[in-house]
């Protein structure tokens, strides 16, 4: 444990010493920031004039209407952000030929793996942190239910780590930032959609598909659902990620 | 303290060491050398537990590198041939880190770093970032990277490969220094380097084990050619017959027309004798040289490679 958290100390270390982060928190609150904006004024144009038709915007609802879309479009901005996170991972260690000191140390590859995943997780919790501005802002004017807000963020979360455990496992097939960057963004995007197939398949396979969709989990925790079935789904999948990851930096050691 | 047997390493179909042998005593400096490509990269990757080998074992202190892995990398200390510096970090914050993968505890640490800063002298350079310090200071933190938690047994893959010649010597100091109280096991292909730092060589090529003897022996060896090649331009009977009367030849053998292959006894010196009864018979001298052995092959292309090294 003390050694995962040396190696997420370090990898920490370099995002914020390196232009990468910041250019990329930048983007995530900016287009955040836009995204948030036009939603509540949406809203706002839709409560006035239901309040003029109706008189007190009866049914309109701040967690429907804002909260969740605002946490639908973070999804996605997610879904292209955490690639340029994690892809430097395993594949800038081994560019720079840095992965041997970590190897010839006297610590696990389980725990370096782990470090480089909380690493990554902490650096995009922080940005979701410095994006929570305009949560803050609704609960100060507004009054939307909390529990689905904590729920959504915990969704949002548990993606996120499903995403990063994607992307490390990119960033260990290769010693190309780049490359690492767009196969974690394809398997994300495609785990993403992969629901969409389950209209074509049959009833089976269709279900099996749904059930592996990524949004299909999301979608209920941004409505206050938490159920076993999804954190199970999510923490497999994350256990999933990092166990291919540590298997084929195992199996690259014996080639 | 180390003992490798019959260990070989394939990457796919190709065998980069195959079947090599050898024991190193505690406190010795042995010095790997090989051309490039031979395999000495290899086998000190699987000794500090980098890889594993795909056949044969390797025990350090009594620990298996495949199976105890984690105990040998707590008594070694390895400089790849690459230095693994993260050039966006300060040199003493990098060293803070192997400091603490290496298991020293957080007060500890900072005792341990200032300590080997002082050893390889960088107390000009701990505050500065890794990327921009010049090739053999960057070297030298790969010393220290190696050095940090005092290990009992020191790895160094070529430590002083792409530095000037002023680089060079100062590391060839730090390494004469730290010989004295660590067991060193270094590699390279510049053989003046093992000359000045090691007691014992083994020679790697091909994958094999060329020669595993100590300095002086190999030095005998390889300075006095044992065999010597003579081309004349004239041929006839009488030659062959003269050259095996001269004294200390042992056998003389025509392997082409005016192409003689004299073998002769250790030390012999007769260079000058064979060319001055070439030429008293005028046969033609075209070409007398010493003829070398597969192992003095080796050493004739490090030799060359040392008039580039400076003494």
């Amino acid at each position: 444990m003390k050694n995962t958290w040396i190696v997420a100390k370090k990898d920490l270390h370099s995002f914020f010493s390196s232009p990468v982060f910041y250019s990329l928190t930048s983007v995530f609150l900016i287009l955040n920031g836009f995204i948030f904006f036009n939603i509540l004024n949406f809203f706002s144009l839709q409560s006035f004039q239901a309040q003029q038709l109706r008189g007190g915007g009866i049914g309109l609802n701040l967690n429907e209407m804002v909260i969740e879309p605002s946490f639908h479009n973070m999804a996605i901005i997610l879904l292209l952000i955490i690639p340029l996170v994690t892809m430097r991972s395993f594949a800038e260690e081994k560019k720079s030929k840095t992965f041997a000191l970590l190897l010839s140390s006297p610590i696990h590859l389980r725990e370096i793996i782990v470090g480089k995943f909380l690493a990554c997780m902490i650096v995009i919790a922080l940005m979701i942190l410095l994006s929570a501005y305009s949560t803050v802002y609704l609960l100060v004017v507004g009054n939307p239910e909390i529990g689905p807000i904590i729920t959504g963020y915990l969704g949002i979360l548990l993606m996120t780590g499903c995403y990063v455990s994607m992307g490390l496992f990119a960033s260990s097939l290769t010693d190309n930032q780049i490359i690492a960057a767009v196969i974690s963004f394809g398997l994300a995007l495609f785990i993403w959609i992969i629901g969409w197939g389950a209209q074509a398949s049959g009833p089976g396979l269709g279900q099996l598909l749904e059930y592996l969709s990524l949004i299909t989990h999301l979608e209920h925790f941004l409505k206050g659902l938490v159920s076993s079935s999804d954190l199970v789904y999510y923490f497999s999948f994350i256990l999933f990620g990092l166990f291919l990851t540590h298997r084929v930096l195992e199996s690259s050691r014996w080639r | 303290m180390i003992e490798v047997e019959q260990l070989s390493k394939s990457y796919g179909p190709r065998e980069a060491i195959k079947d090599l042998s050898f024991q190193i005593e505690k406190g010795e400096v042995v010095g790997f050398l090989g051309p490039n490509g031979a395999g000495k990269s290899t086998t000190m990757n699987i000794l500090s537990c980098i890889m594993p080998a795909s056949s044969g074992s390797a025990k350090i202190c009594g620990y298996d590198v495949f199976e105890q892995a984690l105990e040998i990398r707590k008594l070694i200390g390895y400089l790849p041939e690459t230095p693994p510096l993260y050039s966006d970090m300060v040199v003493y914050d990098y060293l803070i880190f192997a400091a603490k993968l290496r298991n020293i505890p957080s007060k500890k640490a900072k005792l341990a770093v200032d300590q080997v800063i002082e050893r390889c002298s960088l107390q000009e350079v701990d505050e500065r970032i890794i990327g921009r310090l010049s090739k053999g200071y960057q070297q030298r933190v790969g010393i220290a990277q190696a050095l940090v938690h005092d290990p009992d047994i020191l790895i160094l893959d070529e430590p002083t490969i792409g530095l000037d010649p002023i680089q060079i010597i100062e590391i060839r100091k730090l390494i004469q220094e730290l010989s004295a109280s660590h067991t060193i096991i270094l590699s390279s292909h510049i053989l003046p380097e093992i000359t000045q730092i090691c007691k014992r060589v083994i020679i790697i090529s091909d994958g094999q084990i060329a020669a595993v003897d100590s300095l002086d022996a190999l030095t005998t060896r390889l300075r006095k050619g044992e065999r010597l090649l003579l081309k004349l331009r004239q041929n006839n009977n009488e030659i062959i017959n003269k050259l095996r009367k001269l004294k200390k030849v042992t056998t003389v053998t025509e392997d082409q027309p005016a192409q003689f292959t004299i073998d002769c006894e250790p030390n012999a010196d007769i260079q000058d004798e064979i060319a001055q009864l070439t030429l008293d018979n005028k046969w033609g001298l075209v070409e007398l040289k010493p003829v070398s052995m597969t192992l003095e092959d080796i050493f004739l292309k490090l030799t060359l490679e040392e008039s580039e090294a400076p003494k």
